[in-house]
């Protein structure tokens, strides 16, 4: 080989490259900022873990694809560890330094809760990933949220002691914030379903041991069922002791262990427990005319094989809260954050993979509690029971 | 009635080892050097997730358990050699925050390396359960604190029987006169947090099918350990034992009879009211401060 | 380290111009915001110096004692109508009253009994916080509202008008912060000043010396934790108002551990070297965010560095390195101390 060729080999191999750096190139226009702050460490990675790697793949997947608005999207992401106060500089760093157009986290009420009045001051629009209903009620004009509120994983679960005439059930949570929240949540709507929570226990969310607990729920009189309302690893130790001390009353979970690592914590010790849990769970078993079924196996596909792990309903609450946004702003045609806004609060049926979306300017939610849907473990595999 | 009292019994027993074997390391640290290591949790992190790292590999869980105690073991020592000895001219407090700086590195490496998901171990025994008197108990529970037991006794063994161990005592009661007797400090030193190391890391592992594990496992049994050995007096072996076992029994009860919101509390309580009416800890050494 | 810090020093005046120039160079509400905050938990680990560098206890409940002046402020103002200011000052004496009984029996004991005894008690009132949410909201946190005082409300997201000036609700925010950092300062540094600061560096320096020259120590020991405490219970009320939003995070056990770290990392014993511990470890997190998932790994490697290299903290370690490579006769005031 002459040095003349060498030399042109050299040159179109850098041009190569370049071509390949620079990417599909829409590249001349700027990119739309999605801004994300969410618990990827600490106590709520349980949350914030699935729902970064949910984001990275689904930002890349899009613009891959074209981008939105013919423009790449870029997202700009940080970790609050769970910290509400770390949370709000994010949030405000995200706002004030990297002008995004679009706010997605946190991962609970709590991070959420001490980001919501820089938004509203920023007039950006911001989609939570977190649960309770304060969130979103009193409807704050620039704030949405993809989750159900955990009422309706209570009112879910109750209704289906209900229907098996279950009328005295011992609850216990975690004292973090999912299961505090949920522990009132329940609370407050027993009753309606003539159920009296006659034992309410608590764990700590890194606690090792609940045989306590549970030995003294099923030594309380008259109890029929239990109710556990916790997320992370919590709900499985509690589940491997509740087998563990033979109970066999009905065991209920929450939505916060609705994942498949669920199943490899507890082991057999899952049996036959119940939880509402959103489609993901058994993309398979839903019927063929479900509008959710397509998107809840694609996500499921590409989640797993992407990240070699489980998906968990927390990673369906920033897919959708992505896509609601992607959506916000095709239907807005630019990035205005007041068009955003609007077109964010007038998203109908949009199929997400958590339920179907139709938000209002009074629901900043848009989810109904079907959406939920009750599971069942059997033979070590989620099953459909309704 | 009786029942009920055995079964909060069994699940304060086997976390009150657990607790244990934590204090256990706390002290050793502490004697040695009057450092408290706030990377001991971490040692019980990396006995389990290196114990399911080295199963993953295809190794036998007994083989793997060993690779992980002998890799914390290491850690242990390096931990010493390369930050607690460099800077041993520092103030003590200093050290501590070493170690807590220590401890969040392994954590974050823990995390990078193996995730931040939890992992079950399976249970040591074939059969999971066993039945005593209407309570049940994990086989596993046995397990723990048969190794327990094996520990405490092979520790005091070795600090009553073996030159090694005594001029590691030596080095708790006087530092000078022990250095005097030709003693060397560091190599003492090291000791004490390899042998912390290797505890934690029998802990991790022997744990992990009742606790399950994770990268942050760590935290969390750590504080409570270090609970115990403040329970305990901070500086004596039997204190952390029966420290430990107290606490873990303690929470047990309580969650069983009085809160469980509150049990967690009760150990710190615990903490106020020995520290307010037995300042030297249930079997605190009495040591004099030197002028 | 402890009793080598001239007290007589030129910080404040340098303080004072740091201060005024951070507006200046860095005009930007991001980083003011950050400022502020920074500003508020400097002046509490100012505090908490006061405690570990010249009593030589350690406190490792002092995120408790933050949080409720935090929540203190936060329940009083907004459950109970009361405004800003008695609530804050209530904080503080229920604060004070609680170190007081704590401190009271246990600094009568020799050696670090404190630590432990702040351990306990701390991580009781974190339990507490997060239990009764009917009183404090619960782990979900607690909004707080803004500043005021008699009908002056300061809020970060309004402007006032002064001399015809428009100012921003975060510059006012950050004077305000920075205010209150140099009175927390000059407090300190008159304390230090005082007979009950020689008499402590005596403490400090031998506990069973300074008995037998007749310092009641324990007296002097409660007294310095108790203001610690009162110093952390303040500034917990203003970044309570600052922040607007609280959850039982400030009061956990880690949180106590990063004031401890700020005071260590900075220089025990030097009021303005644990600012700069403060402002540096609170800076660390956003310097880090490009790590990802490194984020952790660095964060606690150079914590682990930095003190193994210079174990008596940055500031003295800079000004000892000054101070040899600069003979006292060239060098000016410095800002060392």
């Amino acid at each position: 080989m002459n040095k003349k060729s060498l030399l042109r080999g050299m040159a179109a191999v850098t041009t190569l490259l370049a071509l390949a750096l620079a990417g599909p190139a829409p590249a001349s226009e700027d990119p739309i900022r999605i801004g994300a702050f969410v618990s990827a460490t600490g106590p709520a990675s349980f949350l914030g873990d699935p729902e970064l790697k949910t984001l990275e793949m689904y930002v890349e997947r899009i613009n891959e694809a074209g981008g939105v608005l013919g423009r790449p999207l870029q997202l700009i992401h940080y970790d609050d560890g769970g910290s509400a106060s770390e949370a709000r500089n994010f949030a405000n760093r995200l706002l004030r330094r990297d002008r995004v157009d679009v706010l997605i986290g946190g991962s609970t009420t709590g991070t959420t809760m001490a980001a919501v009045p820089l938004a509203e001051r920023a007039r950006t629009p911001m989609i939570s990933m977190a649960g309770a209903l304060t969130i979103v009620e009193p409807v704050r004009p620039w704030v949405f949220k993809t989750p159900q509120s955990d009422r309706m994983a209570a009112e879910r679960v109750l209704s289906d002691m209900q229907a098996r005439g279950i009328t005295r059930i011992g609850l216990i949570s975690g004292t973090d914030g999912f299961g505090r929240s949920g522990r009132e949540q329940t609370l407050e709507v027993v009753e309606q379903f003539g159920i009296q929570v006659v034992a309410d226990q608590t764990y700590g969310p890194q606690d090792t041991d609940m045989t306590s607990q549970l030995t003294r729920i099923r030594n309380t009189e008259g109890v029929e069922a239990v109710f556990n309302f916790g997320f992370g690893q919590g709900p499985a130790i509690v589940t491997r002791n509740y087998a563990h001390l033979g109970i066999d009353l009905p065991l209920y979970q929450s939505h916060g262990v609705a994942s498949d690592r669920f199943l490899d914590l507890a082991g057999p010790a899952a049996e036959g427990v119940r939880l509402p849990a959103s489609a993901l769970l058994v993309p398979d078993a839903l019927p063929d005319d479900d509008p959710q079924k397509p998107v809840v196996q694609g996500y499921k596909e590409a989640y797993e094989e992407r990240w070699n792990t489980s998906v968990s309903t927390f990673g369906g609450y920033a897919y959708d809260a992505l896509h609601l946004a992607v959506h916000a702003i095709e239907q807005a045609g630019s990035t205005d954050p007041a068009a955003i806004r609007e077109a964010l609060e007038s998203i109908q049926d949009f199929v997400g993979v958590t339920g179907v979306f139709n938000m209002t300017p009074e629901d900043h939610n848009g989810l109904e509690p079907e959406s939920f849907r009750l599971l069942e473990v059997r033979d070590g595999r989620w099953a459909l029971i309704d | 009635m009786f029942a009920e009292f055995l079964q909060y019994l069994f699940a304060g027993v086997t976390t009150g080892a657990i607790y244990a074997l934590v204090a256990l390391g706390f002290t050793l640290v502490y004697n040695a050097s009057h450092v408290i290591n706030f990377a001991q949790g971490e040692f019980i992190m990396i006995g389990g997730m290196a114990t399911l790292a080295f199963m993953a590999m295809g190794l036998p869980m007994p083989l793997a358990i060993a690779m992980a105690i002998l890799l914390a073991a290491v850690l242990g020592a390096l931990l010493h050699r390369l930050a607690i000895a460099t800077a041993r001219q520092a103030d003590v407090v200093t050290l501590i925050i070493i170690t807590i700086g220590a401890a969040i590195f392994l954590r974050g490496i823990a995390q990078v390396i193996w995730g931040k998901e939890y992992h079950a171990l399976p249970s040591f025994s074939e059969r999971a359960s066993i039945e005593v008197m209407g309570a049940v108990m994990y086989t596993q529970s046995l397990w723990v604190l048969g190794i327990a037991t094996v520990l405490v006794l092979v520790l005091a063994l070795f600090f009553k029987r073996t030159l090694l161990g005594k001029a590691i005592l030596a080095t708790c009661m006087n530092k000078q006169a022990a250095r005097l007797m030709g003693v060397r400090i560091q190599f003492v030193v090291m000791l004490a947090f390899t042998l912390a190391a290797i505890l934690g890391a029998v802990a991790g592992a022997v744990a992990a099918p009742i606790t399950l594990t994770s990268y942050d496992i760590g935290i969390m049994l750590g504080l409570k350990g270090f609970v115990a050995a403040a329970i305990g007096g901070l500086g004596s072996g039997v204190g952390a034992v029966v420290g430990g076992l107290l606490l873990g029994i303690a929470e047990a009860m309580t969650a069983g009879y009085i809160s469980s919101d509150y049990k967690d509390a009760v150990a710190f309580l615990l903490i106020l009211v020995i520290l307010l009416f037995m300042p030297r800890g249930l079997f605190g050494s009495r040591v004099a401060e030197r002028v | 380290m402890r009793l080598s810090m001239p007290s007589k020093m030129p910080g404040l005046p340098v303080l004072v111009l740091v201060l005024l120039l951070v507006p200046i160079i860095l005009n930007d509400e991001f980083y003011l915001d950050i400022a502020t905050q920074m500003a508020l938990i400097a002046a509490t680990v100012v505090g908490l110096n006061l405690l570990v560098g010249y009593a030589g206890q350690v406190s490792l409940g002092h995120a408790a004692f933050f949080a409720m002046g935090a929540y203190g402020s936060a329940i009083l103002t907004g459950t109970y109508g009361w405004t800003p200011v008695p609530a804050l000052l209530c904080a503080a004496l229920l604060v004070a009253t609680l170190a007081w009984l704590v401190g009271r029996p246990i600094l009568r004991l020799k050696g670090h009994y404190l630590s432990m005894a702040t351990l306990g008690l701390g991580i009781i009132i974190a339990i507490v916080i997060n239990n009764e949410g009917w009183l404090t909201g619960g782990p979900d946190g607690i909004p707080v509202q803004p500043l005021s005082l008699m009908g002056f409300e300061l809020s970060i997201f309004d402007e006032y008008h002064l001399f015809g000036l428009v100012i921003s609700g975060t510059h006012a925010w950050y004077a305000l912060a920075g205010v209150l950092l140099v009175l927390a300062v000059w407090i300190a540094q008159n304390l230090i000043d005082s007979p009950i600061g020689r008499a402590l560096r005596a403490v400090h320096g031998s506990e069973v010396a300074a008995r037998t020259v007749g310092v009641d120590t324990s007296h002097y020991k409660l007294l310095i934790f108790v203001i610690s405490a009162v110093y952390a219970s303040v500034m917990g009320s203003f970044f309570a108002h600052y922040t607007g939003f609280i959850t039982p995070q400030l009061a956990t056990f880690e949180h106590s551990i990063e004031l401890i770290t700020m005071v260590v990392l900075g220089g025990m014993g030097s009021t303005y070297g644990v600012i700069i511990g403060a402002v540096l470890l609170l800076l660390l997190p956003q310097l880090l965010t490009d790590f990802h998932e490194y984020e952790m790994m660095m964060f606690g490697l150079i914590l682990m560095l930095t003190m193994i290299f210079m174990p008596k903290g940055l500031l003295p370690t800079l000004s000892a390195l000054v101070k040899r490579h600069w003979p006292a006769g060239v060098r000016s005031s410095g800002p060392e101390g």
